[in-house]
């Protein structure tokens, strides 16, 4: 596995620390399009949540047995 | 309502027919159990999208997070989290899981852990977790349908009160039992094109008749709104709201009716794409939390037209009467549909994966060794029935706080398989017998954390040296279980007590 691949994987943990701790968002300032923070703070890390699974979907190099799980 | 009520009977019917053709859709040998308990695995990503979104996501999830920020403001919204830190684990484990699974043929989580630990006794304990922890999941499904057709005056009176309810289960478990998970996949589709249209369009068109998101924002107490700093000594409700959202997503990945949804998937990369694409659900769900908010913003419960309904259904009631009192009658029936069919998808997942459960780690590991692979499809034909109607009964018979009490409960149990399968995918370090005390331990202390608070409430507040830290009482549970897990392992490994054969490497494959 080449040191590429086994770093990126990281990158599955940072909605872990965006998303459970929870003082760094229980807050109503600022707000954006009328949500107080705590609310589009959260809904926010969805699509920053599927941006970093998909990179580490494209990074991630296959294993030796993608070849037994079939093609997608 | 009668415009709404025409296209809500027409939604059904039009499932109903997908449901009873669904048995020649991509058509195979329904007298297997992976053709009828796993479609064949041969779902690709766009079904399997469909399959798993419709299966994660609940008619209950939509009736009972908004109901929950209804009544408890911030704290509901850790459906948000939960359902984004969740796909990260998914994307690890799964593909590992649906490997072995395909290589070995193995239709349920526990035919894993049998197999890989060399024991039937764990297998048994991961099935049945897994069985006790869908039956009221299932029950509240039930709850959902039960709460539109009451808003719907679709209960009809006396004995037959409860025929419409019924009804719709008797069809849904028929096309269960001809179709199998095929059933579910295709009217997933169905399900979650009314869902997403019904919460896009609650969701502009609500707010327009409130005076916007900050005038909706506004009119809900501070307090509500975010949580209050903790006290001294404490984390306060801070940590019990991100090992709700924390628990929540490792339990939700053992639950038999997921693993069922992914061992359906055609290879080991749709599961990936899956746990890529999935959170567009999440985005939806956070979303329709928000109509809780809306629901306060309106007073809804102090108005006559739902006075009835708060009193019988409580917090549950918000989302069907703020559609109600906002949408027009038509949409009403097209989103009543949306929550019914929402509730029908789940409830057979559930019941396949749990027929599945008995079929192959109860009634083959236990009861009939010899059975055939065209018995088990029979057996677990049967079985889907019966844990239909048992959660029919549950619901008819039993008042709706025990089966969320129950619930919440399933919740504190089945992640306590999480360290049998998902460490199994990764190692077989774990003694057998020191998983299943683990299993045992964590049960026990699950259970009773739920009891101290007489069932009421899954936070735990626990105290070590005077500082206290509530949190999910399922998250203090699995630690218990990993704790004596280690221990007991080190234990057993000393005294060189035999771990068995490691059965996922064997050379011969088993079943299909």
């Amino acid at each position: 596995m080449g040191l590429v691949s086994r770093w990126v994987y990281l990158l599955l943990a940072v909605p872990f620390v965006g998303t459970l701790w929870v003082p760094l968002y229980d807050h109503v300032r600022p707000t954006f399009l009328g949500f107080p923070f705590f609310y589009w703070y959260q809904l926010a890390w969805v699509p920053v949540s599927v941006a970093l699974t998909a990179i580490v979907y494209a990074l991630r190099n296959p294993s030796p047995s993608d070849k037994l799980e079939g093609d997608a | 309502m009668n415009a709404g009520l025409v296209i809500f009977l027409a939604l059904f019917l039009l499932v109903t027919g997908l449901g009873f053709w669904a048995s020649r859709w991509r058509p195979g040998d329904l007298g297997l159990l992976s053709e009828w308990g796993l479609g064949g695995r041969r779902f690709g990503g766009l079904v399997t999208w469909f399959l798993l979104g419709g299966d994660l996501y609940t008619a209950y999830t939509f009736i009972a997070v908004p109901a929950l920020v209804f009544g408890q403001g911030a704290l509901g919204f850790f459906a948000l989290p939960y359902t984004i830190v969740m796909y990260p684990i998914m994307f690890l484990i799964m593909p590992k899981l649906w490997t072995v699974a395909r290589e070995r043929g193995y239709v349920t989580a526990a035919d894993f852990v049998e197999h890989r630990f060399d024991c039937r006794t764990l297998g048994l304990l991961v099935a049945v977790t897994g069985i006790l922890a869908t039956m009221p999941y299932i029950a509240l499904q039930l709850v959902g349908i039960q709460v539109v057709l009451a808003a719907l005056h679709m209960s009809g009176t006396g004995v037959w009160s409860d025929a419409p309810l019924i009804i719709a289960f008797v069809v849904l478990a028929a096309y269960t039992y001809t179709g199998g998970l095929r059933a579910p996949a295709l009217i997933a589709i169905v399900k979650d094109v009314l869902i997403y249209t019904t919460v896009l369009t609650a969701v502009v068109v609500i707010p327009a008749h409130l005076g916007g998101w900050a005038a909706i924002f506004a009119k809900v107490p501070a307090a509500k709104l975010t949580f209050p700093a903790p006290p001294p000594h404490s984390t306060g409700i801070l940590s019990g709201y991100a090992t709700l959202a924390l628990g929540s997503a490792l339990a939700l990945l053992m639950y038999p009716h997921t693993v069922t949804g992914v061992l359906g998937a055609k290879s080991a990369n749709v599961v990936r794409k899956n746990a890529v694409f999935l959170p567009a659900y999440s985005f939806v769900l956070g979303l329709l939390a928000l109509l809780g908010y809306m629901a306060y913003a309106a007073h809804l419960n102090t108005l006559p037209q739902f006075r009835d309904g708060f009193a019988h259904y409580g917090p549950s009631y918000a989302v069907p009467a703020l559609f109600m009192r906002f949408l027009p009658s038509w949409f009403v029936g097209f989103a009543f549909a949306a929550i019914a069919i929402g509730a029908l998808v789940p409830a057979a997942i559930m019941s396949v994966a749990a027929a599945n459960l008995f079929t192959r780690n109860i009634y083959k590991a236990f009861l009939h060794p010899g059975v055939g692979e065209a018995g088990e499809a029979r057996v677990a034909k049967i079985a889907s029935l019966f844990v239909k109607f048992g959660a029919l009964v549950f619901v008819l018979g039993v008042p709706e706080k025990y089966a969320i009490m129950l619930q919440l409960l399933g919740g504190i149990w089945i992640i306590q398989t999480f360290p049998a399968i998902v460490i199994g995918l990764y190692t077989r370090w774990p003694h057998r017998y020191a998983l299943v005390v683990g299993w045992l331990t964590g049960m026990v202390a699950g259970t009773a954390m739920a009891a101290s608070t007489s069932f009421k409430s899954v936070i735990y507040p626990l105290t070590i040296a005077g500082y206290t830290i509530p949190a999910y009482a399922a998250v203090y549970a699995v630690i218990v279980n990993l704790t004596v897990m280690v221990v007991a392992t080190w234990i057993l490994k000393t005294l060189r007590i035999g771990a068995g054969r490691d059965g996922t490497l064997d050379m011969q494959m088993r079943g299909a």
